[in-house]
């Protein structure tokens, strides 16, 4: 087990290192003047271009700049941004909020999809099953941030039951759409998964041999089907975690939300490049730790996997 | 051991008659030959939700090509003052935008950008992935090693975050006033380039499960090379499982193009596409949902059908639903 | 006298869609009394599985019962409610499955899933159950109980865990147990030993049992009743001893003359190598004197044609920490010969090192130390087109007929592509040669088109040895050719490797794990255990006075071996 925890947090190292290098890259090693890129349109003076090669140390070769990046990224010190806020503040600021909507939705996302994607595999092809299935499809073909303005627009401004917008208060009820929003493609894909994976492992032997020992239906259905079923649902969820920053970034934008996705998006939309770069890699580091959470979870249910490998 | 005389175990022959004799292992020469392929295909041709996707997705494909045969209005012909937000009128069954353009006509012109950059970007993923997986599974070793840490890295990345950052990039080959071309490019290549690692494993797996089977020994012993091995025998049986994840990857490329354009990162607001107009609509979801609706119900329609294309293949393509 | 505890009567089950329903058993009938044991014989796709699946409502998918009736303790079971058959299942009628790889549920503890049976039941709970289980499982066979029931089924051997499921299926001490194939997929020493076992504890606690397998010999020797099943039918029942000395239905004549662990026993199988291998040797002897004059092909004629000295072969295994390495010797110091136009077989267990020794010989995998030489030339030191004109040489026939034909490749591309990969004759002549081939194999030709998931495991081997054969080799290496089949088609493949080798003059080299199999292909024997050859004679002296005790103890293992039988 030790061992599996282990080899699982240095193959880490490399991934880290890598992701920060390739993103650090794409914004830097861009054609043209980095500087003038990093501002995208906007006039700028020459003082300030010469400020920020100190800052961004552009001066020296590329890998030192990525390793200076980068032992910034560790201790979370990213710079200044165009409002010359350090980048580091701003996302500790921001993030708490997003951390809350990101709990939110994967909880959503989690029960919610396990709980519906278990009864629809064990009714397959009955009328909640379809239902469910055409749902899932539905969540999954429109796009988020539709999915969010048509939510924002329903619930929001014609039946009332939620302000449209988040704004500073960030409460349980007002994040409750915006996290439902998020999590909503995840749901879906966690319920289609949950459902496959019930319907077949219904079928496996040991199931059967766990009937056959007089086990009632419920007692089948926990015990043997549904820790059995979770484990690739449990693979999932880790992975998610990078598309729920993604979708923060969307949701956020929507629904005003000053969480780091909403920082984000300003900092696309004013064409803020070393804020993207700072939180992006943040935002990487997040997910790296939180799949890692998520591993050492399915070592956890599976015990093959803490001797095996 | 009396067990002779117990009624209902008497000694018991069934007559000849009643299950005639068969000859050991006798080849049944009745059903037509069916490859795996033709197999598939027939189990395709009985599912209605393969038939309407399919049928969907052609004319998907004839509307991309042929735009011009399903709508006479010029969808860049846009009359702000006479019919912003206008009503849906006879030639105008969806109305107009905040432009005053007709939407339908939009809907319509707006489907070849994003038809494209799925279909492209889902080639590229397949191409590189699938390379990259089949030599990474079946050389092994340190190619392997480094193949997969390399994935890895790019997994690690969300995908429209790296696309995010990785327009920020290919902002500038863009130039100012882009074609089409140019336009969609940029946006092609920033989801291949991270959306590939996700083919990448499952051509991997799939490399590594096929490899080892028998008739590939059965080849080596024949004389066949490492080479010829892995084109003619590992690849062809890899590949069902690419085709699927291929197939649902296409709907999903046509949902991040959407977002990236929403977020202003996506295609220039000058290209007509889905995302584009949907981006535009949502200042005026509370006056005219029907501008928003359309393009993302199209948007919607075509993923949807991707995704139970899919799933039709996947099922057509499971071993376990396959015979024997 | 007692009442009958399980009555079938007339049994109909149905799978498939209600309009056009595929009839799995038409009609089987069946009694057992208390504490007796019965035999269901069949080969795959008989309904013998079925049948038994039918009676604790198991059956998968949607399969039903569509008539007859099923009645234990004289009551009629068919159509009760499922509370009633949920109390039956377990402390009632107990099964044994029979795969033990996929019977156990991975994530669960063998002790918990004991437990579950008795708390389930009601037999015990909390401590008492934990202590219960333990003694179950020392009762099946395991040493070392405690500590056992505290491991994942992954740290089990497959006969450690058929003892655990053998534990489950009696922990609440049921009145019948189904066992249903309970040891097919195990080693012979082991299948040997839990057989014994379970019939000793059954007879002990008074149980029933339900015993299915494909095995004539096995189901005589441990069953008093037999019941015969041929396509969804009962063709003949009746006392074991008695069916298998005078068997009166075709189908069970063909059983009793074909299957193979019952025909090594018999002389006459001897009689019929004998004549094989004299006919062999003689065309060989032609073969090799072309050999000795061509130019074209590798080798001198030698009489002896494969020569394997000191081969071993050490495979590195991770060890408990990453940096660390085991070295395990798979193959340790084999040596043997193989006679042109005979066949030398290696018999070992699974983990023997004789699947390790077949794919050295076909130079798959270069040994670590050790040579083997083809016709008095070195197989490691061949290169390019040497190592082509022995592949062309040398042909593999492997193990599993459904991997070792590539399914998208039709069966006419299957056996033409060694024909293509060494570039010989015209695309007619090619056509011309594959017919031919197909035609020494006994399949239509009809079935060029076909794909290889359209055929039968027994005709996809043939295929296989359609293929192989296309080169015109000298050696056949069979890799347990013949162990994933049906009895029956078991028996045809020996056939028409006997009849191919006294043809074409072919020498095989036959790696099996079942010593029944031997009698009717081999001349020479080899017995591996662990990596080494323990004993190596002709096939007579192993079967008539076999020096070893492990070899002794496989040829215990055949099935049947303890019944005398007609003629």
């Amino acid at each position: 087990m030790w061992w599996y925890i282990g080899r699982r947090v240095l193959q880490m190292v490399p991934v880290i290192l890598g992701a920060t290098l390739l993103i650090y890259g794409m914004v830097f090693l861009q054609p043209g003047d980095p500087v003038r890129a990093l501002f995208g349109d906007k006039p700028v003076s020459p003082s300030v271009v010469e400020q920020i090669r100190a800052d961004y140390n552009l001066d020296k070769p590329f890998i030192v700049q990525w390793l200076l990046f980068l032992k910034g990224a560790l201790t979370l010190d990213f710079g200044v941004n165009f409002s010359q806020e350090q980048i580091s503040q701003v996302i500790t600021d921001a993030m708490p909020v997003t951390f809350r909507l990101a709990l939110m939705a994967f909880a959503f996302e989690a029960v919610l999809g396990i709980i519906f994607g278990t009864i629809s595999g064990l009714r397959k092809g009955k009328f909640f099953d379809s239902a469910m299935l055409v749902v899932s499809l539905l969540l999954i073909a429109v796009p988020i941030f539709v999915l969010g303005f048509v939510a924002q627009f329903v619930f929001g401004i014609k039946l009332g039951w939620v302000p449209p917008t988040v704004g500073g208060d960030v409460s349980f009820q007002r994040l409750l759409l915006p996290a439902m929003v998020l999590g909503s493609v995840s749901f879906a894909y966690v319920l289609r998964l949950t459902r496959t994976s019930v319907a077949e492992n219904l079928s496996a032997d040991h199931v059967r041999t766990a009937t056959a020992k007089g086990l009632k239906r419920g007692q089948v259905v926990t015990r043997h089907v549904l820790r059995n079923s979770l484990i690739p649902v449990v693979t999932f969820l880790g992975a998610d975690f990078g598309a729920l920053m993604a979708g923060a970034l969307v949701t956020e934008g929507i629904f005003n939300v000053p969480g780091i996705g909403n920082e984000l998006y300003q900092s696309i939309r004013g064409g803020d490049g070393a804020s993207v770069v700072a939180i992006v890699t943040f935002m990487v580091l997040v997910y790296a730790v939180a799949s890692l959470l998520v591993d050492l979870l399915y070592a956890a249910l599976d015990p093959r996997i803490r001797y095996d490998k | 051991m009396t067990s002779e005389h117990r009624p209902g175990q008497e000694r018991f022959v069934a007559p000849l008659e009643e299950t005639p004799l068969k000859a050991v292992d006798s080849v049944d020469t009745s059903s037509p030959p069916t490859s795996m392929w033709s197999d598939a295909w027939r189990s395709l041709r009985r599912n209605p939700l393969f038939l309407v996707s399919a049928a969907l997705i052609l004319f998907l494909i004839l509307v991309v090509a042929f735009p011009s045969l399903f709508t006479d209005e010029n969808p860049r012909r846009c009359l702000l003052s006479e019919n912003s937000l206008g009503a849906p009128r006879a030639g105008h069954p969806f109305g107009f935008d905040q432009q005053g353009c007709d939407v339908f006509a939009r809907v319509v012109y707006g489907a070849r950008a994003s038809v494209t950059v799925g279909i492209l970007t889902t080639l590229f993923v397949v191409v590189i992935g699938g390379i990259l997986g089949a030599l990474a599974g079946f050389y092994g070793g340190l190619l392997d090693a480094i193949l997969s840490r390399v994935t890895d890295v790019f997994f690690a990345i969300p995908l429209v975050l790296a696309a995010i950052v990785g327009l920020q990039m290919l902002k500038n080959i863009r130039g100012d006033s882009p074609g089409f071309v140019l336009s969609v490019l940029p946006v092609i290549l920033a989801l291949a380039a991270f959306g590939w690692p996700q083919v990448m494993r499952i051509m991997r797996g799939a490399v590594l499960t096929v490899k080892n089977m028998e008739y590939i020994d059965a080849a080596t012993s024949i004389g066949a090379t490492r080479r010829r091995n892995l084109v003619r025998h590992v690849v062809p049986n890899a590949l069902a499982p690419v085709i699927v994840v291929a197939t649902v990857s296409l709907g999903i490329f046509i949902v991040a193009e959407s977002t990236l354009s929403y977020l202003g990162l996506g295609l220039p607001s000058r290209v007509m596409s889905w995302g584009n107009d949907i981006a535009q609509a949502q200042n005026v979801v509370g006056t005219a949902p029907r501008v928003l609706f359309y393009p993302a119900s199209a948007l919607a329609l075509t993923v949807l059908s991707f995704i139970l294309l899919g799933d039709a293949v996947r099922d057509a393509l499971d071993p376990k639903a396959r015979k024997r | 006298m007692s009442e009958p505890l399980l009555e079938i009567v007339d049994l109909q089950v149905a799978f498939g869609p209600k309009k056009k329903p595929v009839t799995a058993v038409r009609g089987a009938s069946l009694t057992i009394y208390p504490g007796q044991t019965v035999a269901i014989v069949g080969e795959s796709g008989s309904g013998k599985s079925t049948t038994a699946h039918a009676v604790i409502d198991l059956l998968p998918g949607n399969g039903r019962v569509v008539g007859g009736a099923i009645r234990f303790e004289g009551r009629d079971i068919t159509h009760v409610k499922k509370d009633e058959i949920i109390a039956l299942r377990g402390s009632s009628i107990g099964l044994v499955p029979q795969d033990p790889l996929s019977n156990l549920n991975p994530l669960w503890k063998i002790g918990f899933q004991i437990r579950e049976a008795l708390v389930a039941n009601g037999v015990a709970s909390g401590a008492e159950a934990k202590a219960r289980a333990a003694e179950l499982l020392t009762e099946a066979g395991l040493p070392d109980a405690e500590r056992r029931a505290n491991q994942y089924p992954h740290e089990f051997s497959g006969g450690m865990r058929q003892r655990a499921l053998i534990a489950m299926g009696l922990a609440a001490r049921p009145k019948l147990l189904i066992a249903d194939e309970p040891t097919s997929a195990l080693d012979v020493t082991v299948q040997k030993q839990i057989l014994d076992h379970l019939d000793g504890l059954t007879d002990e606690l008074g149980v029933a049992v339900m015993l299915i397998t494909h095995d004539l010999g096995l189901a005589a020797e441990r069953a008093d009743h037999l019941v015969v099943m041929y396509q969804g039918r009962v063709v003949e029942s009746g006392p074991a001893l008695d069916i298998l000395q005078r068997p009166e239905h075709p189908y069970t004549q063909r059983l009793v003359s074909k299957a193979p662990s019952l025909a090594s026993q018999r002389l006459s199988s001897e009689r019929a190598r004998a004549e094989v291998r004299e006919q062999a040797v003689q065309t060989a002897g032609e073969i090799a004197a072309e050999v000795a004059q061509s130019s074209q092909e590798l080798g001198e004629g030698r009489a002896t044609v494969i020569e394997a000295s000191n081969l071993t072969r050490v495979f590195a295994l991770r060890g408990s920490v990453p940096w660390q390495s085991i070295d395990f010797k798979a193959v340790d110091d084999v040596s043997f010969s193989l006679r042109r136009g005979t066949t030398t077989a290696i018999v070992g267990e699974s983990g023997s090192g004789k699947s390790t020794v077949a794919r050295m010989v076909l130079g798959l995998l270069p040994p670590t130390s050790g040579t083997v030489t083809f016709d008095g030339v070195d197989v490691s030191t061949l290169k390019g087109k040497d190592l082509l004109r022995l592949r062309r040489q040398m042909q593999p026939i492997f193990q599993n007929p459904y991997g070792s034909l590539d399914p998208m490749y039709s069966i006419y591309r299957t056996i033409e592509e060694p024909l293509r990969t060494h570039k010989v004759g015209t695309s007619k002549e090619r056509e011309a040669k594959i017919r031919d081939l197909l035609d020494k194999v006994a399949l239509p030709s009809s079935v060029m088109r076909r794909f290889p998931n359209e055929l039968s495991g027994g005709q996809r081997q043939r295929v296989a040895i359609a293929r192989a054969l296309a080169l015109d080799p000298e050696v056949v290496i069979c890799d347990e050719a013949v162990s994933a089949l049906d009895v029956l088609v078991q028996a045809q493949i020996l056939e028409l490797l006997n009849d191919l080798q006294a043809e074409l003059g072919l020498s095989y080299l036959f790696i099996t794990h079942d010593l029944a199999v031997v009698r009717q292909i081999a001349d020479d024997v080899l017995v591996m255990q662990d990596g080494k050859v323990i004993e190596q004679s002709s096939v007579s002296e192993v079967f008539d006075d076999p020096r070893e005790s492990y070899t002794r103890k496989l040829l215990d293992a055949i099935p049947g071996g303890s019944i005398t039988l007609g003629a």
